[in-house]
């Protein structure tokens, strides 16, 4: 392996490095989060208090500055008083990987504080139904209507202006219209998946159905098709795979809206999960959380990634 | 050029050849075009693409269209094939205006155009399969097609496995499942390599003359429109008109042989006479290449 070869514009690599690469890109930033956890010359800005020794504010398992901790240490050794301990220590909110990967454990295994609160995989599957209804809604109107626009130039140069201004709207501005429409449950939330998505997916499956082969239109149209059959037989089929990726992108974009959309009207979800265990001070659990929406949401484009390629053996775009 | 004086004429036909030329006019004619005009219409200025062309081709002749680039051959033949529409005159197919598309021609185009998501098979059903054919009917035809053009066994595969010459003749597959009165083909060798192109053109003979067909083929290589055609119409640009319809004196069958024949010659040079003279006015709007200034070392020559 030459370098140049791996600098090269648009290098072809082996399977071998493409994998290893991309287990390096996970590796990369857990290494440099373990540094910064364990190695105490690194940051650490603050001493978690072991023994308070004279000082008589100081408690076990306190975080204090640096500072002030130093200066204490100072005037105690000035007045000959017991000395105080502690070890170098980060902020609260920045948990070490191994407190984080236990929470991963526990946060699924510890019963809700509150009694009648749902458990973490109920907030979870609470969450991926919002998401489910809020993408299926969307797509149910956004992909014909893209298709439609990408194929014939009235019904795009009628729609599309409107939705190029509509998608700069916020999504999360129509949330306290929503509820007064919808209610607080999940009505409104689903509602503001659906803003976030649609007019991004009408815009950009336009655009898809648009790249279409001009030639292949033609093509069936000198083999005597008519009209509608244009549309089913050579549009849909033609764009399929790069529809299907499309889709694929949108949804990670609709993962995006859920925190805002389940803030509105009653938290609910994994938000709600977050946000109690910010309040308890659990960041372990909050970045457990955080991590989990991550998984599902790469675990749910590799497995669509993988169906993909079983679909449409015919695409020679995808590569993993 | 000096060898064209020793040449006879290419108006001079053998015997045999202008026998064979009263046979084809005899049949009916398929395909008659009258007074053809086109005008593009941009913001700032009128453009001329074609001006009052009329032909007509006979049942079974193959023609072929050559001219220089900017001739408005590939116009012509999408108007032909109804992909776009004249500005003036018309085009009769068997007697019947020609509007918009239909089975009843079918097209090759240049680029590969078929259908990827579609196996071979697949392909070379879609336009019996549009046109309401059961699908048993249209694949018993398909496979039929396959077996004449020799790829029955790529039945399954799909076109990104098959060779650009091997594409080709899937699309001529699937143009003639259709069983069109004429096949249109705009320039459908072009892309391909010397070798694949020279035995693509004698596989197209070989399935001209084995099915009632009627080719109007766009070429811009001499040698294949003279190996290829019965007659050749040459076209001049600026606007696009009909130079002349000639009627090519090397006897069939053709053979790779006849290359140097003394008929296919006299009709080179009349052709590359008819070309290069509506040529040497240069495209419209092009400088004359410039006089380079010499940059390689003195008496270092390659000439």
């Amino acid at each position: 392996m030459t370098r140049t070869r791996w600098f090269a514009v648009h290098a072809e690599l082996s399977p071998r490095a493409r994998s290893l690469l991309g287990f390096f890109s996970f590796v990369l930033p857990i290494l440099l989060w373990c540094i910064v956890s364990y190695v105490p010359a690194v940051w650490h800005p603050l001493v978690l208090i072991t023994d308070p020794g004279s000082v008589d504010y100081f408690q076990p398992d306190m975080r204090v500055d640096r500072a002030t901790f130093d200066q204490e240490t100072a005037d105690a050794t000035a007045q000959n008083r017991a000395l105080p301990q502690g070890v170098p220590a980060n902020p609260i909110y920045l948990p070490a990987p191994h407190e984080v990967l236990k929470a991963f454990y526990t946060s699924f295994t510890m019963p809700p504080e509150a009694r009648d609160s749902p458990w973490l995989h109920q907030s979870l599957w609470h969450s991926i139904q919002v998401i489910f209804w809020g993408f299926v809604i969307s797509s149910i109107f956004g992909v014909p209507l893209g298709i439609l626009c990408g194929t014939y130039s009235p019904i795009s140069r009628l729609t599309e202006p409107f939705v190029e201004f509509f998608r700069y709207l916020p999504a999360p501005a129509f949330g306290a219209l929503a509820v007064a429409i919808l209610g607080i449950y999940d009505g409104p939330k689903i509602a503001v998946i659906v803003i976030g998505t649609f007019f991004q997916q009408v815009l950009i499956i336009a655009n898809t159905t648009r790249k279409l082969d001009g030639a292949l239109v033609e093509a069936a149209l000198t083999l005597g098709t008519k009209n509608l059959q244009l549309l089913s037989r050579v549009v849909i089929p033609g764009i399929l795979p790069d529809l299907y990726r499309d889709q694929r992108i949108l949804l990670g974009w609709a993962w995006t809206y859920l925190i805002v959309a389940e803030l509105i009207g009653t938290t609910t979800g994994i938000t709600w999960f977050i946000t109690q265990q910010a309040r308890y001070q659990h960041f372990a659990n909050v970045y457990a959380a955080i991590f989990i929406i991550g998984i599902i949401g790469l675990g749910t484009d590799i497995l669509l990634g993988l169906l993909g390629k079983r679909l449409f053996p015919w695409d020679r775009t995808v590569k993993a | 050029m000096n060898a064209q004086k020793t040449l006879p004429s290419y108006l001079e036909q053998s015997q045999q050849v202008r026998e064979r030329f009263d046979r084809m006019k005899s049949r009916e004619v398929i395909l008659k075009v009258k007074s053809l005009g086109k005008t593009f219409e941009t913001q700032k200025r009128e453009t001329v693409a074609l001006k009052d062309i009329n032909f007509e081709t006979y049942r079974r002749e193959f023609l072929c269209i050559v001219g220089p680039s900017g001739c408005g051959k590939s116009t012509l033949i999408r108007i032909l094939a109804g992909l776009e529409t004249q500005t003036s005159g018309e085009v009769l197919l068997q007697g019947k205006p020609v509007r918009g598309p239909g089975r009843d021609r079918g097209m090759v185009f240049q680029g590969y155009t078929l259908f990827p998501w579609l196996t071979v098979k697949r392909n070379v059903m879609f336009g019996l399969e549009v046109n309401n054919a059961g699908r048993l009917e249209a694949e018993t035809q398909a496979l039929q097609w396959l077996q004449l053009i020799g790829l029955e066994k790529f039945a399954d595969a799909y076109p990104h496995q098959l060779s650009g010459g091997m594409k080709q003749r899937v699309a001529i597959a699937r143009a003639l499942a259709n069983q069109p009165r004429i096949l249109l083909m705009d320039e459908p060798f072009g892309a391909l390599d010397a070798q694949t192109r020279t035995r693509m053109q004698a596989h197209l003979l070989e399935i001209w003359r084995k099915i009632d067909i009627t080719i109007v083929f766009i070429t811009h290589d001499l040698d294949e429109a003279i190996y290829l055609a019965d007659r050749i119409l040459v076209l001049k640009p600026h606007p696009g008109e009909v130079q002349e319809l000639i009627e090519v004196p090397v006897p069939r069958p053709r053979q790779m042989d006849q290359f140097i024949s003394e008929e296919f010659l006299t009709t080179k040079a009349r052709l590359e006479e008819l070309i290069y003279s509506s040529e040497a006015h240069g495209e419209e709007g092009e400088e004359p290449y410039p006089m380079m200034m010499r940059l390689a070392e003195v008496g270092d020559n390659v000439e």
